[in-house]
C-alpha cells in the first residue's frame, strides 16, 4: 500500500435547508482498500458520496484524488479522475443496448460515428478480466437486476475508474447475487482498485470490507479496521448509544374490535381470491398473518383498508356489521391503516409532510371552518408529530418524496397513531428499513397495543412476528390457517404451512 | 370518382409528397425535442413564425435560400425561448409551448400587418421552381414524383435519412436519445443535459420554422395569417405514431398527405349531396384511426416531460 491515498476528503459540509446532510466528514481511501461507509437511512452517506463523484455541490471541504482537488459538481472531472458510482437507483436506460449504455459519453460528441467494434473489444477484454459476464447487445429493459449491477460496474471499469463507488448495491440482490458481487469487488481489489460501498447490512460489512466508516446524523462517528472491531459496536455507532430492541409485554386482552366472518373477496392483480376468511382480533392483542407475499395478504390489507368490498361473509368492527366498507368508514370506524407500499397508498409523494400529516384530519373541525382550512393549526400539529415521532426532514414543507424510508414509515405511524385508533391495519411495516427505523415501528406498535389497539400485523419475517405477535395465523393462497399461540407454536411448523403443507384451517376462530 | 386508380395516377402522388414536406420537416423537428424528453408544444406557431419570416426574407428583396436560414434562426430562436423555460427552468413544457404557439402565431401576423399595413390581397414572391436533374428527373414515375418537386421536398427526404443516422449511429445522437431516457444516467457519464436538451429543442425547432417556410416559399407563393392551419398538431400526433422513429415517421407524414390528396380529389369530384367538410375530416379521422392501431404499445422516451434538476433528488 503507497502512502498517499488515492483519496482524501476533507471537512466537507452540506446543508438541505436547515438540515446538516454532511457535516465536517473528512476520510481517505488507499490503493487496494475495501472502505464500507455504514449509517442508518438519512446519516449522510449517499450525499457524501454524491458530493464526491459531483452530482451535489458541498457548501465546504474538499476531495482530492492522487493528491489532486478536484473540482466540485462536476461529474465528468470525477470520471477524468478516475473515480466511477454505481447509484442505487441504476442509470440505465431500458430501451437501449448494454453497449449504448456504455458508450454513452465516451466518445467526442461531434464524431462523425460511434466505433462500436473498438468499444466491443475493449468491453470483452474487461468482462474476461474481472469475469462479469453480459450481452453486450441485450436490451438493458430485459435484463435481470443483477445482470443491470453488472453492467453498472462495467460502465465504471470501462472508464478506466480506480475508485469505484457503490450505493447500497446489496438491496435489490437476492443472497445468490450479493455473494457474486463481493466476489467482483474483491477480485477488483486484489487487481489494486479501491471500492467504497455503502451499506447499512453489518453482516456484508464484516464478510467483505477492509476498513469501515460509521456516520451518524451527518457526521462521522467511528472509524475502524474491520478486524477490531464486531457487528454489535458496529450497530452501537450506527443507532446511538444503544439500540432499543422492543419487547412485547403480555397484556390481558379487551374487547374484541375486529372479527372476520368466512369472508370472501376478489379483485383482479392482487393476489388468489380470499376463501372464508375468518379471523379475531381483540384490545390490547397483536395477531400476526404470516405468509409468502402474494398468498392474499395484499387483498386482506385492502379490505380492511375499505378499498375492496367483500363478496360474502361479514366484517364486524367492535360489535358493528359494517354494510358499507368505504375507506373514509373505515378512518371514521377507528381503523389505522399502515401500508405496505409507502409512496403508492401511503403517501402523495410530490405532496408536504404537513400536507400528508393533515389528510386524515382536516376536515375535523379545529382543522377547517365553513369549508377553510386553518393551516395554523395543521402546521403546529405536524409540527409537534415531527417532533414526538422524530421524523427527520427539512422542514414541514418538504415534499415527502425527499424523505428516506424509515422517514415515510414514521409519518404514516405519526398519521395513524395520534387518531389514537381501535385496530392497526400493519402491512409489511418494516420492509426496507434499517435497524434504528425497524426497532421504532415495533416499538410504535407495541406501545399502541398496550394503549389497546388491536393490531393485524402482515409480515413475511417470521423474526418480527415472533417478537411482536401474540397469536400468529399463516395465509396461503387466500386462506387462513387456524390461529395459534406465539409462546407454544413451533416455529418449523410454520415454516411448512407457509409453503403449503400440512396447512390447517379447520377449526379457525 | 375511383379511388382505386388514383393510386397508379402520378399527378397524385405528386401532390402527396408535395403536402408531406411541411411535414416532414415539422415531424422531425418534433422527434429531435421529444427523444431529447422536451415535449415542444410551440410547433404550431414556430411553423408560423417560419411562414412569415422566411416570406418576408424574399419579400424585402432576400434570395430564397436566405429566406429558409432566416426562418431557421427565427425557429431556433423560439426553441431557445422554449428551453430557456422548460430545461432550464424545468416550467411545465405542456404550458410553454402552448405559450410559444400563441406568441409565434400573433407575433407572425402582426408583423405581418406592420409590414403591409394597407394591402388588402397578400403580394406574391416567385418561390421555388421545380427541380430538373439531368437524369433524375427523367426517370419514370420516381422522376416527376421526387425529383422534379423543389428543392427544398428533396432535402426534407435527406433530412430524414440524415435524422435517422445521427440519432441511431453518432455519439451525439445515442447522447440525445439518452438525456430523453435517464438524463440522471447521461449526467452520471459526465454529458450536460441542460446543453443537450436545449440543443436539441433549438435544432428541432428550426426544423419546424424551415417546414413553415416551404408554405410560403415552395408551396404557396404568399402570406396567409393562419396558413399553418393545425399541420403543427398534427406533426405531434405524427411523432407520437412513428414511435419516435424517424423512418416511421416519414411513412405516416407520407400516409396522411395521402388521405389529404385523396380529399381533395374526391372533393373535387364529388357531385353529391355529402358536404365537402365531410371529405376535409376524413384525413383526421383516418390519422386517429391509424394513431390507434399503430401506437399501442409505443415505447416513448422515458423522461419526455420530466424536467431535470441538477443536485436534487
Amino acid at each position: 500500500m503507497s502512502n498517499t491515498p488515492v483519496l482524501r476528503l476533507r471537512g466537507i459540509t452540506k446543508h438541505f435547508g436547515p438540515l446538516a446532510a454532511n457535516d465536517d466528514i473528512s476520510l481517505t481511501l488507499d490503493a487496494g482498500e475495501m472502505l464500507a461507509l455504514l449509517g442508518e437511512n438519512g446519516a449522510g452517506k449517499t450525499t457524501l458520496m454524491s458530493i464526491l463523484f459531483g452530482h451535489y455541490v458541498a457548501d465546504r471541504g474538499t476531495v482530492e484524488v492522487q493528491g489532486r482537488p478536484l473540482p466540485p459538481g462536476s461529474p465528468r472531472a470525477a470520471l477524468a479522475a478516475g473515480v466511477g458510482m454505481v447509484h442505487q437507483h441504476f442509470t440505465l436506460a431500458g430501451n437501449m443496448t448494454v453497449l449504448e449504455n456504455i458508450m454513452l459519453g465516451t466518445e467526442p460528441l461531434w464524431g462523425f460515428r460511434r466505433n462500436s467494434a473498438r468499444a466491443l473489444a475493449k468491453l470483452g477484454s474487461l468482462m474476461e478480466r474481472f469475469r462479469l459476464h453480459v450481452n453486450p447487445h441485450a436490451m438493458v429493459r430485459g435484463l435481470s437486476v443483477g445482470e443491470r449491477q453488472r453492467v453498472e460496474i462495467l460502465k465504471v471499469l470501462y472508464r478506466d475508474a480506480r475508485i469505484l463507488i457503490l450505493d447500497e448495491p446489496t438491496a435489490v440482490l437476492t443472497p445468490q447475487e450479493s455473494d457474486h458481487l463481493f466476489a467482483t469487488l474483491r477480485e477488483l481489489v486484489s487487481q489494486g482498485l479501491s471500492v467504497i460501498f455503502i451499506t447499512h447490512k453489518l453482516r456484508e460489512v464484516m464478510a467483505a470490507s477492509d476498513r469501515c466508516v460509521v456516520l451518524r446524523h451527518g457526521r462521522v462517528v467511528l472509524e475502524t479496521a474491520t478486524h477490531a472491531t464486531s457487528a454489535e459496536d458496529l450497530a452501537k455507532a450506527m443507532v446511538g448509544a444503544h439500540i432499543p430492541q422492543a419487547t412485547r409485554t403480555p397484556h390481558e386482552p379487551g374487547e374484541e374490535v375486529l372479527f372476520l366472518d368466512h369472508v370472501r373477496a376478489s379483485a383482479p392483480d392482487r393476489g388468489p381470491d380470499l376463501d372464508e376468511l375468518t379471523l379475531s382480533v381483540r384490545s390490547h392483542e397483536i395477531l400476526g398473518i404470516a405468509g409468502v407475499s402474494g398468498n392474499g395478504q395484499a387483498l386482506l390489507a385492502d379490505l380492511l383498508s375499505g378499498i375492496v368490498a367483500p363478496t360474502g361473509g361479514h366484517v364486524v368492527l367492535r360489535g358493528q356489521t359494517v354494510t358499507r366498507l368505504t375507506p373514509a368508514a373505515m378512518i371514521r370506524a377507528g381503523v389505522g391503516r399502515v401500508p405496505d407500499d409507502r409512496t403508492g397508498t401511503g403517501l402523495v409523494a410530490d405532496m408536504t409532510v404537513m400536507e400528508n400529516l393533515s389528510t386524515e384530519i382536516y376536515r375535523l373541525p379545529g382543522f377547517s371552518k365553513r369549508g377553510m382550512l386553518n393551516f395554523k393549526a395543521l402546521a403546529s400539529r405536524a409540527a409537534q408529530l415531527m417532533d414526538v415521532f422524530d421524523i427527520r426532514c427539512a422542514g414541514l414543507g418538504a415534499p415527502v418524496r425527499k424523505l428516506s424510508g424509515g422517514n415515510m414509515q414514521k409519518l404514516i405511524l405519526a398519521r395513524v397513531l395520534s387518531q389514537g385508533p381501535h385496530l392497526i391495519l400493519a402491512n409489511q411495516p418494516t420492509w426496507g428499513l434499517d435497524v434504528g427505523a425497524t426497532a421504532a415501528v415495533h416499538q410504535h406498535l407495541l406501545d399502541a397495543s398496550r394503549r389497546g389497539a388491536g393490531v393485524v400485523l402482515i409480515s413475511e419475517d417470521l423474526d418480527e412476528l415472533f417478537q411482536l405477535s401474540d397469536r400468529i395465523q399463516v395465509m396461503y393462497q387466500g386462506r387462513l390457517s387456524s390461529p395459534e399461540d406465539t409462546a407454544t407454536v413451533d416455529r418449523a411448523r410454520l415454516g411448512l404451512m407457509m409453503s403449503g403443507q400440512s396447512f390447517d384451517t379447520r377449526g379457525a376462530a | 370518382m375511383d379511388i382505386l386508380s388514383l393510386v397508379f395516377e402520378t399527378g397524385f402522388w405528386l401532390a402527396t409528397v408535395r403536402m408531406a414536406t411541411p411535414l416532414i420537416f415539422g415531424t422531425m423537428g418534433e422527434l429531435i425535442c421529444e427523444r431529447a424528453g422536451v415535449l415542444n408544444l410551440g410547433i404550431e406557431g414556430i411553423m408560423a413564425a417560419g411562414c412569415m419570416s422566411g416570406w418576408t426574407w424574399v419579400y424585402l428583396g432576400g434570395t430564397l435560400w436566405g429566406g429558409v436560414l432566416f426562418a431557421a434562426c427565427v425557429g431556433a430562436a423560439l426553441g431557445l425561448l422554449h428551453a430557456v423555460f422548460t430545461v432550464h427552468l424545468g416550467l411545465s413544457q405542456h404550458v410553454t409551448g402552448l405559450g410559444i404557439t400563441m406568441l409565434g402565431a400573433s407575433l407572425s401576423s402582426f408583423a405581418f400587418r406592420m409590414i403591409l399595413p394597407q394591402v388588402t390581397t397578400p403580394p406574391k414572391i416567385v418561390p421555388f421552381a421545380p427541380l430538373d436533374i439531368p437524369v433524375l428527373s427523367t426517370l419514370p414515375f420516381i422522376g416527376p414524383v421526387l425529383f422534379s418537386q423543389t428543392a427544398l421536398t428533396l432535402t426534407a427526404f435527406i433530412l430524414v435519412a440524415v435524422t435517422a443516422y445521427v440519432l441511431l449511429r453518432t455519439p451525439l445522437g445515442l447522447a440525445l436519445r439518452m438525456v430523453g431516457e435517464n438524463p440522471l444516467a447521461a449526467e452520471a457519464q459526465g454529458l450536460s443535459v441542460l446543453g443537450l436538451r436545449t440543443g436539441a429543442v433549438m435544432a428541432g425547432s428550426a426544423l419546424m420554422a424551415v417546414g413553415g417556410a416551404f408554405l410560403t416559399l415552395a408551396a404557396f407563393d404568399a402570406f396567409y395569417i393562419g396558413m399553418v392551419n393545425g399541420r403543427g398538431w398534427i406533426c405531434i400526433a405524427l411523432v407520437v405514431f412513428s414511435s419516435w422513429k424517424p423512418g416511421k415517421a416519414l411513412l405516416g407524414t407520407l400516409l396522411f398527405a395521402a388521405f389529404d390528396a385523396i380529399q381533395m380529389r374526391v372533393q373535387q369530384q364529388s357531385v353529391s349531396a355529402i358536404p365537402y367538410q365531410f371529405y376535409l375530416m376524413l384525413p383526421y379521422i383516418c390519422s386517429i384511426l391509424a394513431l390507434i392501431t399503430m401506437s399501442r404499445k409505443a415505447a416513448y422516451p422515458k423522461a419526455l416531460l420530466v424536467p431535470f434538476r441538477k443536485g436534487e433528488r
